[in-house]
């Protein structure tokens, strides 16, 4: 149950690209690339809506980003209360796609939209496995 | 054939620690008989919009149907997370458009305070893609605080502008007998209130609530019969966008509202400018701002600048929300969209008293289900 790893919390045991995971724990970052028709998706899909092949490769992404929104939550959900309040990151992959991550050692007021930021892998205290944004 | 609502019925909204999710939707059913003066018999089916997650009973419409005396009539739960009212009247408007039905009544429910803080923590932390983005602790307002940083970097909309939409919010909700919250707040009062998730506040965000409404659909012919101001419904349209904010295009607007706006207008062969009055998906103060923007009350990035004017009071160009909205109603989630379509009605019949609009005529609900994933838009005309 190798998805399991990802998040502070978890709530998906399983997937079919738990091999985002494995190489998280390699410190890499990755997205999937449809060999049929050249389709990227970050995050990683399994399968390709645009061609409806599966037949995917991993592409290894350089964690070169910039912010597209951010909030900070100071209402947080069950399991996050001891890291409230922390800031929540929008940003875009130079290579395509945005995901959701967080603001490493950047104070909100020093946040810009549009800024560079550098996405890179981090371990948190309990193994589980994260990526952060930090200025590059 | 046309379908026209002949009744409607809403229970007060708010901390309903007396009422069980059955009690709770017979008041709003025996409002909406009362009203079309229809009794069970008259009544082909229920069709029951709510979020199931929140009730320890499991499978709902079970036990309601059973206690509002609608057996052996069928029924069923159409859900579709906040957007959940809307998608059942929709459900039912097909119903009958198809034949299956003349008569069908929607009942909106959820009581959302029974469970526990914990309960409700917990649920807070699913409420998006849980595989992606869940995992670093985004909650609903987290994700329209992400729509709303954008917007303001866009557009330059204030928080200051949220708040005024809050401010008008609870200016008609104290004319509201069945709202949750009752009274006037002040502009200082919104922007000082605590925060949530910035640039969100307290006073940005809808507070979880019980409640019930119900409408009751009828076919042409017989809506005619039973009563003498029917509504009809013109346009009823839905759309879906990703649900990850991280898979859509835009986040400083509701994709699924432009297109299932687009599509109601459509249908109703009406545009933005023909609306008289109409019941928006408030659940956060930038969710009004962008629905005047998606519905095309004004252009996308105006919506701060129409709210500075006062343009969606009555008096205004388009009043917007004057029943109190989600915000100072409350938002028990599947109720939410029926509440709005039993609003648009009143208005239509020119029976919402002090926060009546004068001279209504085409009136327009937008309901959105989660973070977009789901939107219904009605257009109804008197
Ligand atoms: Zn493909």
């Amino acid at each position: 149950m190798m998805f399991e790893k990802f998040g502070k919390i978890s709530y998906v045991p399983n997937s079919k690209v738990a091999k985002f995971v494995e190489y998280l724990e390699e410190g890499k970052l990755t997205g999937t690339k449809c060999r049929k028709c050249g389709t990227l998706y970050v995050p990683p899909k399994a399968d390709c809506v645009e061609c409806l092949d599966d037949d995917m490769e991993w592409v290894e992404l350089s964690g070169d980003c910039t912010l597209h929104t951010y909030t900070t939550i100071h209402a947080s959900p069950a399991g996050f209360e001891d890291i409230a309040p922390y800031t929540l990151l929008v940003v875009d992959v130079k290579e395509g796609g945005r995901v959701m991550t967080w603001a490493e050692g950047i104070p909100e007021d020093e946040l810009e939209i549009g800024m560079d930021l550098k996405l890179r892998v981090k371990t948190l205290d309990d193994g589980k496995l994260v990526y952060v944004a930090e200025k590059p | 054939m046309k379908v026209a609502i002949v009744g409607i019925g809403h229970s007060k909204f708010g901390r309903r620690d007396d009422a069980t999710v059955q009690e709770l939707s017979w008041e709003s059913f025996k409002e909406a008989m009362l009203d079309s003066d229809l009794r069970q018999k008259d009544i082909d089916a229920t069709v029951i919009g709510s979020s199931p997650e929140y009730h320890k009973q499991r499978s709902i419409p079970g036990v309601i149907a059973e206690y509002l005396g609608m057996n052996s009539q069928p029924t069923y739960l159409t859900e579709a997370a906040c957007g959940s009212g809307s998608a059942a009247i929709r459900t039912a408007y097909s119903l009958i458009k198809a034949g299956l039905h003349d008569v069908v009544a929607v009942v909106g429910i959820q009581k959302m305070l029974e469970l526990s803080t914990p309960e409700i923590l917990a649920l807070m932390g699913r409420v998006g893609d849980v595989q992606w983005e869940s995992g670093f602790g985004i909650t609903f307002p987290g994700y329209y605080a992400l729509f709303a940083r954008r917007h303001m970097h866009n557009y330059g909309t204030t928080e200051e502008q949220l708040a005024k939409v809050a401010v008008k919010a609870h200016h008609y909700g104290a004319m509201n007998p069945k709202a949750m919250f009752q009274k006037e707040i002040t502009l200082e009062k919104a922007l000082g209130s605590r925060p949530v998730a910035s640039p969100l506040k307290l006073f940005d965000c809808c507070a979880n609530a019980d409640g019930s409404a119900c409408v009751i659909l009828a076919k042409e012919d017989l809506a005619r019969k039973i009563t003498d101001t029917p509504v009809w419904i013109e346009g009823i349209a839905s759309a879906s966008a990703p649900i990850s904010v991280i898979r859509r295009e835009y986040v400083d607007r509701i994709p699924s509202a432009i297109i299932a706006a687009k599509e109601a207008y459509k249908q109703a062969g009406v545009g933005p400018d023909d609306i008289d009055v109409a019941d928006v998906h408030d659940c956060f103060t930038i969710a009004e701002i962008m629905a005047y923007e998606n519905l095309g009350f004004c252009e996308i990035g105006e919506g701060g600048k129409l709210i500075d004017e006062e343009q969606t009071y009555i008096g205004g160009k388009i009043p917007v929300n004057v029943d109190g909205g989600l915000k100072a109603k409350g938002h028990p989630v599947g109720a939410t969209g029926v509440s709005m379509t039993t609003e648009i009605v009143k208005q239509l019949r020119g029976d919402a008293g002090k926060r009546q609009v004068d001279g209504a005529e085409i009136g327009l609900t937008h309901n959105v289900g989660g973070i977009g994933q789901y939107c219904f838009v009605q257009i109804l005309k008197r």
